[in-house]
């Protein structure tokens, strides 16, 4: 078995003790989106403003454990400042890492996409801090914990543009 | 209090369940999540294996050798069952999935012909989901008030304004005890109250059945449900106990085979109770291996089950505190004999998944989450909780090591 060192590794706990982002954001102009893991009732909150196709605020709210809120807080300062679609393909980078057949567990980085199509632009978006994340795969019951943020900003951004 | 003979009927038991010899990380396994579901003894499984090795077919059909002796050991189950809970009758045992379906077989077919507009359902705030959301469902359609009794000081529940909650309601819907805090609920006085009110009493015993010697009639209850899995049995089998007279008033629950008496173009007539609520062929290695695990708890005594899960509370209680003092905080009743040996904690402010998971890492098993309580945890001020549950084949030694495992979490968390 992994050992937890890989799934609390320091910048989680960090992230965990001192969120960023943390606040609500006024609903307009922003919207709210809010996101659940009836496993465990990890909640997660969304606040995302859009502006001419970028993210200019984001704030996160809600309740949970460390893996689930360390992912909001660095999934909050990963987005803000970016643009929709750069935000979209990162949302998809990070949940390949997070899928059992990504690059998680033992996987050399470059494999193909969930849907096969290699080089399209999965392995060329820079994770950054989050990598930090990628031993959550190593322990199948808390993948959920690090994707409920991520789910819920795609919930944001649908809300954004629907 | 001594824990002498707690740890006696624990060693005993513990050799009896084949996987509590496994072990989990290169650790044995610590196993303290029974209030969500047992273990098995080795007796059950045999009466399971055994049954489809030797009499497997389908009941109250055919006319040959082992269709009979399926039909007869099914029925032989049923009859063990209503003695276990002292039950008048064997008529009066309803099998079901688990006690999630006794409980919604109540609200559709009881519920769906006598609740309507001005009506009232009451319930606690300490309920499962499964004896809240039924009532919401048919509280939506049928147009019935649910009212709440609270929860106050020491996990008790809040009787200062029962009558006013009971007056005018048709049904009581309550835990006998709870699965986040252990509160024993003081059925026989709950049932008194409701049935002076012109109320009927439906009694959650999912928790209770398993760890008390249960008796329906003193308990004061019109229905009564448990599920197998957590006393010792399999799961896929529940089982609904109802007054005779309020099943054979009862509508069916779900139409099809063995429910019926004859099926014609224009209608059918329904089977007797307790066939009436059965339809479909029945789980029926599950009701012989639940009425393996009965004869097995009846053989431990139910009596001594809960001498030694009170005296084992008793000592978990006290190492907890010991250890850690005001770090840790164990919700519900403080007083033992008040109790389960339900233990749902909240550690310094780590959190209850992250705690587990350390756990985990040493062999413990204990469940964090809601524990499908969310009304209560709302209550209780806390998003979670990390609850560790005894049950016979637990022993001072699973105590200690969830002791031991919880300074290891306090260590990992402090670095
Ligand atoms: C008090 C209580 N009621 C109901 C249930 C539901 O049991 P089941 O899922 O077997 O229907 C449980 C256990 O999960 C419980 O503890």
């Amino acid at each position: 078995m992994a050992g937890l060192e890989d799934l609390y590794r320091e910048i989680i706990l960090d992230h965990y003790r001192n969120p960023r982002n943390r606040g609500e954001l006024e609903v307009p102009p922003a919207v709210q989106a809010v996101g659940f893991n009836p496993l465990c009732g990890d909640e997660v909150v969304i606040y995302l403003e859009v502006q001419d196709g970028v993210i200019v605020e984001v704030s996160t709210g809600g309740q949970g454990c460390s893996i689930s809120q360390s992912s909001a807080s660095m999934m909050s300062t990963a987005v803000k400042g970016r643009s929709v679609a750069e935000v979209r393909r990162l949302v998809r980078a990070f949940k390949h890492m997070m899928s059992i057949h990504g690059t998680g567990i033992g996987g050399t980085g470059d494999d193909l996409d969930d849907d096969g199509d290699s080089g399209n632009g999965a392995s060329d978006v820079k994770l950054g801090d989050l990598e930090a994340l990628r031993g959550v795969v190593k322990f199948p019951v808390r993948i959920k914990c690090a994707t409920l943020s991520w789910n819920t900003l795609v919930q944001a951004l649908d809300e954004t543009f629907a | 209090m001594s824990s002498g003979g707690g740890d006696r009927l624990g060693a005993v038991t513990k050799a009896q369940f084949p996987l509590l010899g496994r072990q989990v990380h290169g650790r044995p396994i610590v196993y303290l999540d029974s209030a969500a579901s047992s273990q098995k003894p080795r007796c059950v499984l045999d009466a399971m294996n055994s049954y489809y090795e030797t009499i497997n077919a389908n009941v109250h059909r055919g006319a040959y050798e082992i269709a009979a002796q399926a039909t007869e050991a099914m029925e032989a189950s049923r009859a063990g069952i209503a003695r276990f809970v002292n039950a008048p009758s064997a008529d009066e045992i309803v099998f079901t999935k688990n006690v999630t379906e006794a409980i919604n077989l109540v609200a559709r077919s009881w519920g769906g012909a006598n609740l309507g507009p001005g009506d009232a359902v009451v319930i606690t705030e300490m309920e499962h989901h499964a004896n809240i959301v039924p009532w919401h469902i048919m509280a939506a359609e049928k147009g019935f008030e649910l009212r709440w009794i609270g929860v106050g000081a020491d996990g008790q529940l809040d009787l200062a304004n029962l009558d006013q909650l009971l007056d005018g309601a048709k049904l009581l819907g309550v835990t006998a005890m709870s699965n986040v805090l252990g509160t024993l609920n003081p059925i026989r006085r709950l049932a008194d109250a409701a049935h002076d009110a012109g109320a009927l009493v439906l009694v959650d015993a999912a928790q209770y059945v398993p760890h008390l010697p249960t008796d329906v009639q003193a308990l004061g209850a019109d229905f009564l449900g448990f599920t197998g899995h957590k006393m010792c049995g399999p799961t896929g089998i529940g089982v609904l106990w109802a007054r005779a007279e309020l099943l054979e008033a009862m509508p069916p629950f779900l139409g099809g085979g063995e429910m019926i008496l004859d099926v014609r173009k224009d209608g059918f007539l329904p089977n007797h109770i307790p066939h009436k609520f059965e339809a479909g062929t029945p789980p029926i290695a599950e009701i012989v291996g639940l009425g393996a695990a009965v004869a097995y708890l009846e053989g431990l005594g139910m009596d001594r089950v809960r001498e030694h899960e009170v005296s084992l509370t008793a000592y978990a209680l006290r190492t907890l505190e010991e250890r850690y003092g005001p770090d840790l905080a164990v919700h519900g009743p403080s007083e033992p004999a008040c109790r389960g040996g339900v233990l749902s904690m909240s550690f310094r402010d780590i959190h209850p998944h992250d705690l587990s998971q350390v756990l985990d890492d040493r062999g413990v098993c204990v469940r964090a989450g809601h524990h499908c309580a969310k009304p209560l945890m709302r209550h209780l001020g806390v998003p979670a909780t990390a609850r560790a549950s005894l049950y016979v084949y637990n022993d001072t030694s699973d105590v200690d090591a969830l002791a031991d495992a919880l300074g290891a979490a306090g260590e990992f968390f402090a670095r």
